[in-house]
Order: structure tokens, then sequence, then C-alpha cells
């Protein structure tokens, strides 16, 4: 099967900062990726790298055409109103085609999806930070994304705040418990999050993917231990 | 310490009897400064929001250019825009020399470095910050750069007032392209340099003063207007929905 991302060699320069390093990785349809890592290890750029937001600098970046989503830690929304921050968005994808009426129609059922529909003429810049994640979960959850990417998206949340955000995500990857069609890459600093939401853990440390293996062979020592010491001391001092 | 005393009488009494030259030139003032800020804001702000969210090999050299035109003398603008205006100029044709429009043309030139430099500034933090989430979404530079300058619109406010400022207090400008001709290119400095110069100075004082009060109504409204706004637009479902909803 043709996978819907691979990474050949790719390594990136940002400023003076070698920022990845020979990653080389495919992606296929339906698998649930997660990046973790010590902060500044190349996680966020990683998966900036696989949105198009950071040009490489050398290998070989194959991308199958499939409707693309991002969500960021600190979400941006424009001092207008909910509704139309979602229309926005999906105004903007020219790939969706969709008339201003029709991305608004759109932006209302997502907003609902989300549990937003009390705020939908509000100004999504006075909402609460879980309640801005929503709105751009909402904003992502509109395109019906094949490919979804998330960046420490509950890193910046309070408790209920980040369990309302994993139960959407969550109902996204698996609706009503059955397994979706969507890809999901996710950079976390949560093993838990990791452990219920990813099918692959990827450890990545400055710059370079130092252990890629399956979620339970991931957070089983021995066998992580067996595939690479430097992840294995990652996640001892994680679970320490 | 009597030329202020005086300078002040004089204001107080050239406001409250209206006196028609007065409103004439203050009206006058007004127009080709409100006309030169608003054109001004409109094409600095666009080119401001552009430079904010683009990348090419010149930008470090057009941005200090720009910084450079923020400094740029109000006499030498006015002396390039008479050259070009004169008979013998390249835009002689048009005819607008000793006129309004000449006045407005030579405003507009110091006001858009201004309301392009700042403008690049305020947008610019704002998409390092956030750029690449709407990149993500699709948005390109021309659409990132508007929605972020829309964004940015109360703080681009005060970039408004600082350049009707720069238009309305400069002098060299349209005295030269104007031609300071009572009752049809004399704004307020340049009355006031006039009448320094015929040695009137508490009516030449008492026109500054009027001046002064003049912008300075004008940046109470405008002070006003963006509290309410930022208070409307926090308390309140979004007033702009009409425009983007």
């Amino acid at each position: 099967m043709k996978p819907l991302i691979a990474l050949k060699h790719v390594s990136l320069k940002l400023g003076h900062v070698q920022a990845l390093h020979d990653v080389s990785m495919t992606i296929h349809a339906g698998e649930q990726v997660a990046l973790i890592g010590a902060n500044g290890s190349g996680k966020s750029t990683l998966l900036r790298v696989l949105n198009g937001l950071h040009p490489i600098t050398e290998g070989e970046l194959q991308l199958a055409q499939c409707r693309q989503a991002m969500l960021f830690q600190r979400p941006h929304m424009l001092r207008t109103s909910s509704l139309s921050n979602v229309a926005l968005g999906l105004w903007l994808d020219r790939s969706l085609g969709l008339r201003w009426h029709q991305a608004k129609a759109r932006a209302l059922a997502a907003l609902s999806v989300v549990g937003l529909s009390g705020v939908t003429m509000q100004n999504a810049a006075t909402l609460s930070g879980g309640q801005q994640q929503r709105l751009a979960l909402a904003r992502a959850w509109a395109k019906q994304p094949e490919l979804l990417f998330l960046d420490e998206p509950t890193a910046s949340l309070d408790p209920p705040a980040k369990r309302e955000i994993e139960a959407l995500v969550q109902e996204m990857i698996a609706p009503n418990d059955k397994p979706s069609p969507m890809t999901l890459v996710f950079a976390s600093h949560n093993l838990g999050q990791v452990k219920r939401w990813a099918s692959r853990v990827i450890y990545i440390e400055q710059g370079r993917i130092l252990a890629d293996l399956p979620t339970e062979d991931f957070f089983n020592p021995v066998c992580l231990a067996q595939h690479s010491h430097p992840a294995f001391l990652f996640l001892q001092g994680e679970t320490a | 310490m009597n030329t202020f005393s005086d300078s002040a009488v004089t204001a107080f009494y050239l406001i409250t009897t209206l006196d028609p030259g007065l409103w004439s030139i203050a009206g006058r003032s007004l127009g080709v400064s409100a006309t030169a800020c608003l054109l001004g804001c409109v094409l600095g702000i666009g080119l401001g929001a552009y430079l904010a969210v683009s990348r090419f090999p010149a930008r470090p050299m057009v941005l200090t250019l720009l910084n450079t035109f923020l400094a740029l003398p109000s006499v030498v603008v006015g002396l390039v825009i008479y050259l070009l205006l004169s008979r013998t100029g390249p835009l002689g044709f048009l005819g607008w020399l000793f006129s309004f429009k000449a006045m407005v043309l030579a405003q507009l030139v110091l006001v858009i470095p201004v309301a392009a430099a700042l403008t690049r500034q305020v947008v610019e933090d704002v998409d390092v910050a956030h750029g690449e989430q709407w990149r993500s979404l699709g948005a390109g530079n021309l659409v990132r750069g508007a929605l972020l300058a829309w964004n940015e619109r109360f703080a681009l406010l005060t970039v408004v007032v600082a350049c009707f400022g720069r238009a309305i207090s400069e002098v060299g400008a349209v005295m030269i392209v104007g031609g300071n001709i009572e009752g049809f290119t004399r704004v307020m400095t340049t009355a006031i340099a006039l009448e320094t110069s015929k040695g009137d100075l508490p009516l030449a004082l008492g026109l500054g003063l009027v001046l002064l009060i003049i912008v300075g109504c004008l940046n109470v409204l405008l002070t006003l207007f963006r509290n309410w706004q930022v208070r409307y637009q926090s308390s309140k479902p979004s007033s702009l929905r009409g425009w983007v909803a």
C-alpha cells in the first residue's frame, strides 16, 4: 500500500540550528502516530515539515493528495465571531471550493459538534483557552481532514478543558468506537494521551528519530530497551 | 509672557467669534490632511501588512529604505513634488501645482512611510507568533496580511492618529507645493508661518493653539471610539459579524 507520507533522509536547518537530521519515515492511511521527545527535540518542527509549513533543506518529502488540518498548542482566533473564524478556515482552503454561505453552514455544524453552538456569534478572541482550542478543533473537523496534525493540543489547558479536547479528538479518530479512516500525527508530552490515541510511537532526540515502534512495544520496557536505549532512558525519566 | 497670554486670548477670540477666516483655513487644513491621511493609510497599511508577512531577497533593503523615509524632511518632499508638478516637470500636464491636490499629494508622500512602517511592525509581531496557523489554513501572503491587519485594527488606529499628526503638522511641503495662497491653499501651518514672519506672534500662536485643539479633539474622539470598540467587542457578540460572517 502506498504511504500517505514518506520522508527520505530529510534534514532541516532553521537559522544556525540543525532542527532535523536525516529523518526517514513513512506513515500509512489510518495510522495514529505520536511524536514524543524532550523540549526542542524537533517534534513540532517535524509536524510543521509534514504540514508543509517548513520547506526542507535536504532530502525528499512525498505527501499523497489529501485534506489536511493542523491544531496548534495555542490557537489564534481573529477578533470576530466564532462562526466566522471556523467559516474562514474553510473558505481559505481552496481545495474545498466552498462559497462563503456554504462555509458558514458547515461551520455551524462543526460548532455544534464541539459543543460551541451557544457562542456562535461571540467574539472568538474573548473565549477561554479551552473554548478556543475547541473552536480550533471545530475549524479542523469542519474540513473533514484525512490527515490531522496536532501539536501538543492540550499542553496549555487545565484538566477539565484537557479532558474535553481529548474526548473530542477521540471521537474524531474513532467515532462511536469504530476505527476512522483519518490519519493522526501528533506531538505530545502526555504519555497517557499517547497510550490512548497512538497506534505507533516515534521518539525524537536532537532532530533524529531514535525509536519507531508500535505503542504496546514502546511502552514495554524490555522491548524498548532492546530497541533504543535513549528512548528507554527518556521513558524511565518521564515515568519515574 | 505677554505673548503667550495674548495668544491665548486671541485663540479664544478666534474660536468664540467663529472667525470665518480661521474656520476656512482650519477646514482646508483638515480637508487636505484627512484626505492625505485616508489615502496614505489605505496604501501604507496595505504595503506594511504585505511587507510584514512576505519574505523576499530584497526585503531587508526595502525595510531599511522604508524606515529611512520615516525621517523624510517635508521640505525635500515639497521640493520634489514641486519639480514633478511644475509646468516643465513630468507631471506638469496635470496642472496641480498650487492646488489642494498638490498639497494632498505632498502629504501623502509623507504619510505612506509612517503608515507602512508602523503597520509592518504591528502585523509582523502577530505573524511571527501566529502566522503559521493561517498559512496552515491556506492563507497566502496577501490574504494573511489583510486578515492580520484587520485583526489588529485597534492597534492600527494609533497608526492612523500618527499619520494624521504627521500630515496636519507639516509646513514645508504644503508651503512649497501649495504656495500659501489666501482663500485657496492657505492652511493652518502655512498661516502660522506667515503671521510669524509678519511679526504678529499672538495671532500665530493663537492659530497654533487652535490647531492643537483640533488635533486634540480628533485624538480624543479616536481614543473614545477605540475604547468603545474594545469594550464592545469583549462584552458582546461580534459587532463586525456583518463584515465577515
